[in-house]
């Protein structure tokens, strides 16, 4: 269900990268899109989603281009996060995911 | 006058009669433009206005409406929504020009998006849109809609949906909308009727003034005559007080006056139509169609494709067992490449497990996603429009290998039970003859071969009868060859929720019955009268 591939780097200078898949029902739309633009705010990193392991990168944090992204069911979401706590932000965001949004 | 019918989609369920109110939206500018630096903050007010509102709206709701109105405050208070619009106004733009421009563009976004789900979305768009738009514009908040009426419109916005008063009534009809919008979401939640897509709604001289709707059917009739209006009221009525007592018994198990529990499963065709349903009115899925995932605008699903939605439809039944038709193709469902075209008699032609056999190459690939599959829930595989012991064994031998390369790879699968659906005569008549893990009834096509008269042709329509002996004996035959044989037999064809036929099918011995989600309340208080 969920397949992480977190790749470490030492301290902060280098993005964290890891993916899922949305096991929701409906992809990542109105109020899963929420949920992860509220998580993703609660951090000072930068959080990154794309839909392929090399971009386009869009802002996590903001909900109306979560939502541009137009992440389907199914779909394997990439991340990227960098900052100071960077690695507790991607363990919230992935568990959000896996989680499929509280909704599954 | 005469009375019109219209035919839509059905979008939420239930009766409705009422005046009708249509709805325009008429947002026309009344102000002057002042420079940029007015232009700016008079959006960034009305913005903020907008936010307030809904912050105030959502007070008053919970669920499903608060999370709604919760995604459009979210929206609003994103920066990146009105950055477009405050840079136009920078350059010389209206507030309210700048804002449509940019959420219309938006909106096109949404309404181009291939999932269904993001399309839905253009109803809150439209709504953000237009309450900024209100708000810079001066405009009184569209008249409010009286309680009971029957709302009319090209489509409606989730806050007009919630800030309507639907406790006395009254329902929706759309031009376009879809019932995966977050109103036909609110509307079943409240038990409003809706039908979408009538096309578009225009009046001749003025609009009906009272109409009729049929949430089941997806029907509309305006400005009905007294007769059909009288008939419409008594089905009102009688459905009203059905509806009251079977939905307090949705969630309870089903069982008959002399006590027999019966086992109720669901026919679906995709995940989206239970995904807002509670497990617990079933007793598990008996028939999932898998045609859907073939329709031609998508091409031949990949495995991969194909095990993420059979696996997500375990998941929602959390252990319950799930029945999973393996294609279907031909006869009325014909898929482009897959399907033969231009045969003399489709329905006796290369169908179901005949076209499945013939293409293996797209089966392997079905059954291996079902395999891998099978690891997360309680699967069964049933094999469509069997005839002969041996399509059982050569399905059977197919599935084998492809458990044995799977396994060669390490790939995680399991082994399904493989069971055959009974619709050709020959089936039923020697159903003890197949060594099968389970038998499910397809008493639509057994109806219509057994009888040799097409449901869809009027003249011999009447000749279409589940409930002709001759039917039931095979159904009969079926369930006696699985109980000798100690394996289950279920019944999923429309005969299951007719609920004239209930205490018929019960009698030949049949002690599960699959049927749509929206049939599971009335086939189970009518189970509850049923004596032997």
């Amino acid at each position: 269900m969920h397949d992480v591939n977190a790749s470490r780097a030492s301290k902060t200078s280098v993005p964290l990268t890891a993916s899922a898949v949305l096991v929701n029902p409906v992809g990542l739309h109105a109020r899963p899109s929420v949920k992860l633009t509220q998580c993703a705010k609660g951090f000072a990193a930068t959080i990154e989603i794309a839909l392929a392991p090399d971009g386009p990168w869009t802002d996590a944090k903001s909900p109306v281009k979560v939502m541009r992204v137009k992440a389907p069911q199914g779909a394997m979401l990439y991340f990227r996060v960098a900052g100071s706590d960077g690695d507790a932000a991607l363990a919230a965001v992935l568990a959000l995911v896996h989680d499929g949004f509280g909704e599954a | 006058m005469t009375e019109i019918h219209l035919t839509g989609r059905a979008a939420s369920p239930g009766l409705a009669i009422g005046p009708v109110a249509v709805l325009t939206v008429a947002l026309e500018s009344r102000r002057t433009p002042g420079d940029p630096a007015q232009e700016a903050a008079a959006l960034k007010a009305a913005i903020e206005g907008a936010t307030t509102e809904l912050a105030e709206l959502i007070e008053a709701e919970q669920g499903e409406a608060a999370d709604i109105l919760e995604f459009q405050v979210a929206m609003l208070e994103d920066d990146a929504l009105a950055e477009g619009a405050f840079a136009a106004i920078s350059t010389g733009a209206p507030a309210d020009q700048a804002w449509r421009a940019v959420l219309d563009a938006e909106i096109a976004g949404y309404r181009s998006a291939e999932d269904e789900y993001f399309r839905a979305r253009v109803g809150d768009l439209v709504d953000i849109r237009d309450r900024v738009l209100v708000g810079l514009n001066g405009a009184a908040q569209s008249t409010a809609i009286r309680g009971g009426s029957i709302i009319a419109s090209d489509d409606i916005s989730p806050s007009t949906f919630i800030a309507t008063d639907w406790r006395c009534g009254g329902a929706i009809l759309l031009a376009a909308g879809s019932s995966s919008s977050h109103v036909a979401m609110l509307a079943r939640a409240r038990g409003t009727p809706m039908v979408v897509g009538l096309g578009p709604l225009s009046w001749e001289a003025r609009p009906p003034a009272l109409a009729l709707v049929d949430g089941d059917a997806g029907t509309v009739v305006f400005d009905p005559e007294p007769e059909t209006r009288r008939l419409f009221e008594h089905r009102m009525s009688v459905a009203n007080a059905a509806r009251a007592v079977a939905d307090a018994g949705r969630a309870k198990p089903a069982i008959t006056a002399d006590g027999r529990r019966i086992t109720i499963l669901l026919n679906i065709a995709a995940l989206e139509d239970v995904a807002d349903l509670d497990p617990a009115i079933c007793d598990g899925i008996g028939l999932v169609r898998t045609e859907f995932l073939f329709e031609a605008s998508h091409g031949l699903p990949d495995e991969e494709t194909q095990y993420t939605v059979y696996r997500r439809i375990l998941d929602w039944a959390e252990g319950r067992p799930v029945t999973i038709r393996t294609l279907d193709a031909g006869g009325d469902k014909p898929i482009s490449g897959l399907t033969v075209d231009g045969e003399s008699n489709p329905f006796l032609g290369l169908r179901g497990i005949r076209l499945s056999l013939a293409r293996p190459e797209v089966f392997r690939l079905q059954l291996r996603a079902l395999a891998r599959a099978a690891v997360h829930g309680t699967l069964k595989v049933m094999l469509p429009m069997v005839a002969v012991p041996s399509e059982l064994d050569r399905a059977r031998n197919l599935l084998d290998a492809e458990i044995e390369a799977l396994r060669a790879k390490g790939i995680a699968c399991a082994r399904p039970p493989l069971g055959i659906m009974v619709e050709v005569p020959a089936a039923a008549l020697r159903a003890g003859d197949f060594e099968a893990g389970f038998y499910s009834i397809g008493s639509n096509d057994l109806t219509q071969y057994t009888m040799a008269a097409a449901r869809d042709i009027g003249a011999v329509a009447d000749l279409n009868d589940t409930g002709n002996p001759a039917v039931l004996a095979l159904i009969a035959l079926t369930v006696e060859a699985a109980r000798a044989r100690g394996v289950e037999v279920s019944l999923c064809g429309d005969a299951a929720a007719d609920t004239s036929l209930t205490k018929t099918l019960l009698a030949t011995g049949l002690t599960t019955l699959s049927v749509s989600p929206v049939a599971v309340a009335r086939l189970k208080a009518t189970i509850a009268t049923v004596n032997p």
